[in-house]
């Protein structure tokens, strides 16, 4: 499982995350991601980073699907404490509780976090 | 144990990559294996041998190159990362190899555990 926490800009963090992610797929494993704290931030539908000039590398998400990878799971404590619905993501998702994401990441055998 | 270590910081800025190279140490000297290093993020940045700090102060990357060279760790740089950063073969030091993140996913496969430093 990879756990996003951080804002899709601000740093390359989220950028480079997702990377890892893409090819992870090529290895035939269970991959799985998790967006808490400000990583819910990188699912928001409509982005446009025109003007701070970066890379908008969201719509990456849509083609997540492509690669066999459709286990996403947004907290919803972090989409609460942000003003964000479920309806205002790019792409499907579950919405789980902070308690359920914990158990959820117990199961996991490697977390990779960025 | 077999450990897998992630390090996603530069060096100097911030300890991660320190902090990294102290617990491979210890690992080593308790008897376990360190089954690979892969730097990624600014990471990458622990493996240019441009690198020259003060005479009085640690000098991070000979320390990651003595790893490879005296317990054989291999430490492997993320082409993609490297290259966004200027890390290329030609200031690439002693004891890294640069490869692509499949390494990161076969290293999270093969170890026991994956230990992440750095934010």
């Amino acid at each position: 499982m990879f756990v996003n926490r951080k804002a899709p800009y601000g740093s390359v963090y989220a950028l480079e995350g997702l990377e890892v992610v893409l090819i992870s797929a090529a290895f035939d494993q269970d991959v799985s991601l998790a967006f808490i704290d400000d990583g819910v931030y990188q699912l928001v539908k409509g982005q446009d980073t025109k003007a701070a000039g970066m890379k908008n590398f969201s719509p990456t998400f849509r083609a997540l699907e492509g690669y066999d990878i459709e286990k996403l799971y947004v907290e919803r404590e972090a989409l609460e404490a942000r003003g964000i619905t479920e309806a205002d993501l790019l792409v499907e998702v579950r919405v789980l509780g902070r308690g359920e994401m914990a158990a959820l990441m117990d199961e996991q055998d490697v977390l990779i976090g960025f | 144990m077999k450990f897998g270590i992630l390090v996603n910081e530069g060096p100097y800025q911030r300890q991660s990559s320190d902090t990294a190279w102290q617990f491979c140490q210890a690992a080593i000297a308790a008897g376990h294996e360190i089954q690979r290093v892969f730097f990624y993020h600014d990471g990458v940045n622990n493996a240019t041998k441009l690198t020259e700090p003060p005479q009085d102060d640690r000098h991070i990357v000979n320390r990651w190159t003595a790893l490879a060279e005296e317990h054989g760790v291999d430490l492997v740089v993320c082409v993609a990362a490297a290259l966004r950063r200027g890390i290329v073969d030609e200031n690439l030091a002693k004891g890294f190899r640069i490869s692509g993140l499949g390494q990161l996913v076969e290293s999270a496969i093969q170890a026991d555990r994956l230990v992440v430093f750095g934010d």
